[in-house]
């Protein structure tokens, strides 16, 4: 089990971010973590990476104690930020070689052209980060993810903002990327999960309200779409017309 | 923490504010050792470089708040903060990285300074006759000062995401501990402990080094206030409070 959850809360001031969720994601499967804004999904992915800590209940990845083993844990995750928070003054080469760097890789060289070639950075390898566009921008924030092969991957929202064409590529990159990995990642968009995803989490308001396969799940609501699963489980967050 | 180190030092390089920064300090110390009247060695007539430890930790207070204004706050308001956190890196591989990143930059902007010396050296009334030991303690004493005023720079672009309040809290720190102690102690009301009130600002420790008496209390001093601030630095980003 690469990831395990349970009853993880956690607390913003008075406010519970997150209450008591339990969920486990295997290797060799894409799990969508899915939820209106404000549920709690980056709240979630941060503790998995042990950026903030968990007011309580207990989160391992890969075995490791997402608040005792920290570094460990680090070591074994590829984790993209929402947002993907990038130095724009810096070349894209010299981004992946300081991210390199912090993971300590042997082959550096071999491990930044491998990524480049994967994430489809080719024609832009040679610009500094500020001058891409926002699509090439998520590229390299999802090339420095993935630079240390890591076992698991969190990604949050890695297709915001992203044109057709590039959504495809980078859709086909997640599959590919989940076949011999866990990955973990969270999206707005239903279609897109419904194409790429194995198993589906949905969290509402800090609660879990449906942990299945994606299979299953359209077989406990025969003849809906994930979108129309999707509104009718966190629909109490909608604006009343 | 090498890898931080040099990435602090080659971003501050790649802008033009570095040039600003240091290329002022340099300005600065060269007109009041060399120009102004009431400073200039030329005028004084003694062959010191007095004049030239007495404003650098004046001009510390805003070059080095300025260089180090962006090292954290930057880093959190464009969210790369979490890029480098949720890396295989420890808060005090970070902290430390960008702490000597930045004391780097500042002996960077001081080591140019040693050519005054080496100008003073040669315009004695005899050639070399410059009190050697006395530089050499005064610039030890520039770069522990130094290292205190990195050390609150850094704490001061942690608690804020602001680059300009950041630069704000770092030159009142600065300037509060160099010479409000001092200014403090001279208090009537406050007499009786003036001695120790006194002992607790930077100045106090600054002179006794730059006179070339290494005391270890004064290295104490030095090493014992970087590492509370450093300290104080490693609290306030562990909380992720922002």
């Amino acid at each position: 089990m690469s990831i395990a959850v349970e009853h993880l809360t956690k607390l913003f001031g008075q406010q519970k971010a997150i209450d008591s969720i339990s969920f486990r994601a295997e290797p060799g499967k894409v799990m969508g973590f899915l939820g209106p804004n404000g549920a709690g999904k980056s709240t979630t992915m941060r503790i998995l990476t042990s950026f903030i800590p968990q007011t309580s209940g207990r989160a391992t990845v890969c075995g490791f104690d997402v608040a005792r083993e920290a570094l460990e844990v680090r070591r074994v995750v590829g984790y993209l930020p929402e947002h993907n928070p990038l130095y724009p003054e810096l070349y894209v080469k010299e981004s992946l070689g300081f991210v390199a760097n912090i993971h300590g890789l042997q082959n550096k060289r071999q491990r930044i052209s491998d990524v480049i070639g994967l994430t489809g950075l080719g024609d832009e390898q040679h610009k500094k980060i500020g001058q891409l566009s926002k699509g090439y921008r998520q590229r390299v924030g999802l090339a420095q993810a993935i630079i240390h092969d890591p076992k698991v991957l969190i990604l949050d929202e890695p297709t915001s903002g992203l044109d057709p064409n590039q959504l495809s590529g980078i859709r086909k990159l997640i599959r590919d990327l989940g076949a011999s990995r866990t990955v973990v990642f969270s999206t707005h968009i239903m279609q897109e999960a419904e194409a790429v995803c194995d198993h589906i989490v949905i969290i509402n308001k800090g609660n879990i309200v449906a942990d299945d396969a994606l299979s299953s799940l359209r077989g406990v609501h025969p003849g809906r779409t994930l979108e129309e699963i999707f509104i009718s489980l966190t629909g109490s967050n909608a604006i009343a017309h | 923490m090498l890898t931080i180190l040099r990435k602090e030092i080659a971003a501050f390089f790649s802008s033009l504010v570095a040039y600003i920064i240091v290329g002022i300090f340099l300005a600065a110390t060269g007109l009041f050792l060399w120009v102004f009247p009431d400073s200039a060695v030329l005028d004084y007539g003694y062959a010191g470089l007095d004049s030239l430890f007495d404003i650098a930790p004046y001009l510390f207070m805003f070059l080095i708040p300025a260089v180090t204004m962006r090292s954290i706050a930057e880093e959190k308001k464009e969210g790369t903060f979490e890029l480098l956190a949720t890396r295989p890196l420890t808060d005090w591989q970070i902290i430390l990285g960008k702490y000597f990143g930045s004391l780097a930059i500042v002996l960077m902007a001081m080591a140019p300074t040693l050519i005054y010396y080496f100008t003073v050296y040669e315009l004695g009334a005899t050639r070399g006759n410059v009190d050697t030991g006395a530089v050499i303690g005064s610039y030890t004493g520039l770069f522990l000062l130094g290292g205190i005023f990195v050390a609150i720079g850094i704490l001061a672009s942690a608690v804020t995401s602001n680059q300009v309040v950041a630069f704000t809290i770092a030159v009142f720190l600065s300037f509060f501990l160099f010479s409000g102690f001092d200014s403090l102690s001279r208090l009537v009301s406050l007499q009786q402990a003036d001695t120790l009130i006194a002992a607790i600002g930077i100045m106090e420790h600054y002179q006794s080094v730059s006179r070339g008496v290494l005391d270890t209390r004064d290295l104490v001093y030095f090493a014992s206030f970087t590492l509370f601030f450093l300290v104080i630095t490693k609290t306030v980003l562990g909380g992720r409070k922002w």
